[in-house]
């Protein structure tokens, strides 16, 4: 009896120790990536995403410098319940040390509470709401590619200085589309805009016939277009068929990807302005990355949440080295102090709110005429610095930041 | 003056726009019906074949500069001839089982078909233009209203009806009927019921197709257009009556109409709306508002 005693007391020592010691966790550093791989943000995000956290932990050089790192993946449905609980089942039984991308804010505010409950890490890519660097900031969160904040900053601005000054919003109705609408309602109003009226669609929209007549109705002179994917793609074809611009209405998508704009076709998408954090064809470095991503992705090149993975699983493995460790918390601490580098956001930093810093874009894309071929779709109308890119550190109210 | 707080010039265009997408509901669900009705079979792959309508025509234009009127005409061989050989080698087995089993074959079907789409095309879509001779619009006063939409109502309602006389009306439709009361006799009187059914199911298919070539236009080519589209489709087959042909378009074009309505006063239960009614009519009349009870 006193023997086992004494042995159970030896163990749990050495197993404080050994976690004091800070090891990789069952000697396997496992990725999870987590998105809609079947429905409207399939594209966007998806198998893509799976692809691009492979080619982060291959230009790492995981297998030469001896960590073993394993990706899983799977479908999230965009039902918050469905990823709450492929989050625990791969938290608690898989050994999952990272879950990775999580479009759809609905699902990734869920998964976001669920992580810091369990002491993991989470690098959001494809998730837009900016309250998860907000009133929902996590020690074991970092927000990398983009925000709400972010795109109703760069393209709200924009329009409303060049006269776009009364909005009718179309908002997907959860998580996203409501701090999208809010974030650039806020951007509207304080450059002296006026919003005149907004509908709320329900996810995943075929026919939008209906809300664009409500919205011609409203004489706004821009449709704010608070959705993203399919639901954007169908809003905007739509609505070329139902004369919106010769009505002399505009859309502001305020969040498009590239696999939008290639949906659609150039005839349909010329003009349209919006607020992007990467493009594949801005230098050397991302046009190498891309083609290497397109070979490995059924041609489609890669959107900001693909480049936005890259980047992020890049940065946790260098941090999981440097720390010889995977404790999420730990980690991620580790991730904000050191600062960012890769070939597709440049340098940057992590704040303390778990937002990583780069610079975003404002893109317009191309005329039919002036585009040389499929994939060649923006031109770069202006670059946003780093430091005013984002929402400002004191201005989220995340419980993180000392005041 | 208002009505409910809403221009009355917004609700006429809202109920014009209703019934556009009406017509898509019936000319879909007008399709499941006639299957339902002749076959027995449960057709969850109606979404599938719809969606294999569009991309026909798409692939059309891109492999061979096929446009879109020809489409029209190709897209429901294409996918009916898909159709008939769905039926002869696999469904025609089913006929004398339960529907539950058509039901589970279809449905796998209908997986099958969209997963490889999906695999090989992706999910955002592609683009498919309105034909030259369709695109702007007339100006209604009331709301601005495109060529093309006027075109989707004024075809369907021409099919939906050509459909609904030719079962109801004509010699040929009687022997589809008695074929499904029944088979034993009205083949003992010199006609092939086999290939009655087997080209009934391609129609019925065909339809769906001819939807497809229509939607393509109007939404992007999407390999998950149908899976959208047919669970509402078969709230309005359920509410219509199953094997109800003009029930399924009335009921079609009529929730249309209500599921505009919605978008205007609770936008937010647009998806819904329609299988509220169906939780409402099954209550009340379960054998649907226009069928009849056994």
């Amino acid at each position: 009896m006193r023997l086992t005693r004494v042995f159970t007391l030896a163990a749990a020592l050495l197993a404080v120790a050994s976690a004091a010691h800070a090891q990789v966790s069952d000697g396997v550093i496992k990725i999870g990536v987590l998105n809609d791989q079947s429905s409207l943000y399939a594209d966007l995000a998806g198998q893509g995403s799976v692809v691009a956290a492979r080619m982060a932990v291959e230009d790492f050089g995981a297998d030469k410098k001896g960590m073993k790192v394993e990706i899983i993946s799977a479908d999230h449905q965009n039902k918050p319940d469905v990823g709450s609980q492929i989050a625990r089942q791969w938290l608690d039984a898989d050994k999952v040390d990272v879950i990775v991308d999580v479009p759809n804010s609905g699902v990734a505010l869920a998964v976001n509470q669920i992580i810091r409950d369990k002491g993991k890490a989470f690098l959001v890519s494809g998730a837009a709401s900016s309250d998860l660097t907000g009133k929902a900031c996590s020690p074991n969160t970092i927000h990398w590619t983009y925000d709400t904040w972010a795109l109703a900053n760069g393209t709200g601005n924009a329009i409303v200085k060049t006269g776009g000054d009364t909005w009718f919003f179309l908002t997907a109705d959860y998580a996203f589309g409501h701090a999208l609408e809010r974030d650039v309602e806020a951007v509207v109003v304080k450059n002296g805009g006026k919003v005149v009226g907004k509908v709320r669609h329900p996810l995943n929209t075929q026919d939008f016939s209906s809300f664009l007549l409500q919205a011609q109705a409203s004489k706004a002179k821009i449709i704010g277009l608070a959705n993203a994917g399919g639901d954007t793609t169908n809003a905007i074809k739509q609505g070329s068929e139902f004369g919106i611009a010769r009505g002399g209405q505009n859309f502001a998508g305020l969040l498009v990807f590239i696999t939008d704009v290639h949906a659609l076709g150039l005839e349909k998408a010329q003009g349209l302005m919006f607020t992007e954090t990467f493009y594949w064809d801005m230098n050397d470095r991302t046009r190498a990355f891309s083609t290497k991503f397109a070979e490995r992705n059924r041609g489609i090149h890669p959107t900001m949440i693909h480049a936005g993975v890259y980047s992020s699983v890049l940065h946790y493995l260098k941090a999981v080295e440097a720390l010889k460790g995977d404790d999420g918390t730990k980690v991620i601490a580790k991730m904000k102090e050191m600062p960012t580098d890769d070939p597709l956001f440049g340098k940057g930093t992590v704040r303390p709110d778990g937002r990583k810093i780069h610079p975003a874009y404002l893109f317009e894309v191309k005329k039919p005429s002036e585009s040389k071929g499929a994939w060649d779709y923006y031109k770069t109308r202006a670059t946003i610095p780093a430091e005013q890119a984002f929402r400002p550190l004191d201005q989220g109210d995340c419980p993180l930041v000392k005041k | 003056m208002t009505i409910f707080g809403i221009p009355p010039q917004a609700l006429f265009g809202q109920l014009l726009i209703g019934l556009i997408n009406g017509a898509f509901y019936a000319m879909l669900s007008l399709g499941l019906s006639v299957i339902f009705g002749l076959l027995n079979i449960i057709n969850f792959a109606h979404g599938a074949l719809y969606m294999m309508g569009a991309f026909v025509a798409y692939f059309a234009l891109q492999w061979a500069g096929i446009g879109y009127w020809p489409s029209l005409l190709i897209g429901p061989l294409v996918v009916g001839l898909v159709g008939i050989v769905l039926e002869r080698t696999m469904l025609k087995r089913l006929y004398h089982l339960d529907h539950l089993y058509g039901l589970l074959l279809t449905f796998g079907i209908a997986l099958v078909i969209q997963g490889v789409f999906r695999n090989e095309f992706g999910s955002s879509g592609l683009p498919y233009g309105i034909p030259k001779q369709l695109q702007g619009g007339y100006n209604l006063g009331f709301m601005f209203l495109p060529m093309y939409r006027a075109w989707v109502i004024v075809f369907s309602l021409v099919v939906c009806l050509g459909t609904w006389y030719v079962i109801e009306r004509t010699r040929l439709g009687s022997y589809l009927r008695a074929a499904t009361e029944n088979p034993a006799l009205v083949q003992a009187f010199g006609i092939n019921v086999p290939r009655m059914i087997t080209l009934t199911y391609g129609f019925g298919v065909a339809l769906a197709a001819l939807a497809g070539v229509l939607a393509a236009p109007i939404y992007q080519v999407n390999p998950l257009m149908g899976a959208d589209l047919i669970i509402v489709v078969f709230a309005v087959v359920v509410i219509g009556g199953m094997g109800s042909i003009l029930g399924s378009i009335v009921t079609g074009f009529a929730l249309g109409v209500v599921e505009g309505f919605t978008k205007v006063f609770y936008p937010e239960a647009s998806n819904t709306v329609i299988f509220v009614i169906m939780a409402l009519v099954l209550l009340v009349r379960p054998a649907g508002l226009f069928g009849r009870t056994a």
